[in-house]
């Protein structure tokens, strides 16, 4: 118990690591700030770009999702952080973390918008292009609002996992919450600045794992 | 430009001198995937078999269990695992903590689905099982689970994929997989082509999962 205390609630350790985690956690919400609209919007995209009308558009469309979904988040990110700067591209660890989380979360946001607009029935399409509303305004105001309500369950789990992915960003050391905890604990030889990090996960993301596990159960109970 | 592209990203002579090694990673990679979706899976399903005798202590500590375990970033429970845990003296290799935290993440997610597929199966299904005389394990294993797992495949399919996609981070504890080896080949030959070799591997191992994962979501679609 003594050692516990001492190795993973040593709040001595924890006041000495206050200030890093604390700006560790400003850069974990900055980059959720970035990265979720940033990945909302792409997703959105790539669905509407799954329905044009040009078949070349669509493949690509398909073959984008599929590669960006096949590959490991971790690894795109270190293909971008330690490749591109090869070809004098340099984005900084937050340009590339950025650009990575838009390739990879745009693909899924897209597949689960596609599902959404395809739950929206056709009669809905056919009755507002025939009251007089262009193909763009039937999208925007009919399609795409049923088609996100439809789906808000999904959305939340996907942007859960997208918070959650964030910790990936230490690898290529941007000074994000993880990181700013391990460093802390390369500093002060304990790990309880590790267990803190943990813990301010746990205490922001509980309540969307609680609110969504009551969806889930709606969703498979209604199959 | 497209020379320097070639030479970047594609250099063949560095290709060739670190395939062995990526090639090394990638069975241990599959190693490290196996071993993830089984223990997971099982201990999932075990969970979900375990919470359905509705005992309210153990119950709490199931339903903690798989709210931390959905809420953390599994790269921090590997981090936990493997530079926390030594210094209260319980040392893991780098693949065990990988393996342990990935299955634990899979378990989680695995009892969620599967206990909402129990609850999904109908009152008077167990009601008319116990009425024909069976106990309650029987008709838990004989009537209730066939329905339930069905339910379950499509979402459970996508949650499994998507956690295995995490053996990557078994990276940064060291585990000889496909992205370690792709990364340290990379420091040593100063190119970048040994990461496209690994980001190739994994192509070679994920298309066909996200394939199938589609190919499960059409053949067992929920009517909606």
């Amino acid at each position: 118990m003594e050692l516990l205390l001492t190795n993973f609630f040593n709040l001595d350790i924890l006041r000495q690591a206050w200030p890093y985690l604390l700006s560790g956690f400003g850069m974990t919400l900055l980059l959720c700030l970035v990265v979720i609209p940033l990945g909302v919007i792409g997703g959105l995209t790539v669905a509407l770009l799954a329905r044009a009308r040009n078949p070349i558009v669509r493949w690509l469309t398909v073959i984008y999702v599929d590669f960006f979904r096949a590959f490991p988040p971790l690894v795109l990110l270190m293909f971008i952080a330690f490749g591109l700067p090869f070809l004098k591209i340099d984005l900084g660890a937050f340009g590339a973390v950025a650009l990575a989380f838009l390739l990879n979360t745009s693909s899924y946001y897209g597949e689960i918008f596609r599902a959404g607009i395809e739950s929206v029935p056709r009669g809905q399409f056919e009755a507002a292009r025939s009251t007089g509303l262009s193909a763009t305004q039937t999208m925007t105001y009919v399609v795409i609002p049923q088609a996100t309500r439809n789906v808000i369950p999904d959305l939340i789990s996907n942007t859960l996992e997208v918070v959650k992915l964030t910790s990936i960003a230490s690898v290529v050391a941007l000074p994000e919450l993880l990181y700013a905890a391990r460093q802390a604990q390369s500093l002060t030889y304990n790990a309880t600045p590790i267990i803190a990090a943990g813990l301010i996960y746990l205490v922001c993301l509980w309540p969307l794992v609680r609110l969504l596990s009551r969806f889930e159960h709606k969703q498979i109970a209604m199959h | 430009m497209l020379d320097r592209l070639i030479d970047t990203f594609f250099n063949f002579q560095v290709m060739g001198q670190y395939l062995p090694k990526i090639v090394e990673g990638f069975f241990l990679t599959v190693q490290l995937a196996i071993a993830v979706v089984i223990t997971g899976i099982v201990a999932g399903l075990l969970l979900a078999l375990v919470r359905s005798f509705r005992l309210r202590l153990v119950n709490f500590f199931i339903i903690a269990f798989v709210d931390v375990m959905r809420a953390l970033p599994p790269l921090v429970l590997i981090i936990l695992l493997y530079f926390a845990l030594p210094s209260v003296g319980i040392k893991f290799s780098g693949f065990v903590a990988t393996w342990l935290a990935l299955a634990a993440v899979l378990a989680a997610f695995a009892e969620e689905i599967f206990w909402a597929g129990i609850l999904a199966v109908p009152k008077g299904q167990w009601e008319a099982a116990r009425s024909t005389g069976l106990s309650y394990v029987q008709t838990l294993t004989n009537v209730v689970m066939p329905q339930a797992v069905r339910l379950t495949i499509p979402p459970l399919t996508n949650r499994t994929i998507a956690i295995t996609k995490g053996t990557a981070l078994g990276a940064v504890v060291a585990v000889g997989e496909i992205l370690y080896q792709a990364q340290s080949a990379y420091s040593f030959s100063y190119n970048p082509s040994p990461l496209t070799l690994g980001a190739i591997a994994y192509l070679i191992l994920f298309i066909p999962v996200v394939y199938l994962g589609r190919w499960v979501e059409t053949r067992f679609a929920w009517k909606r």
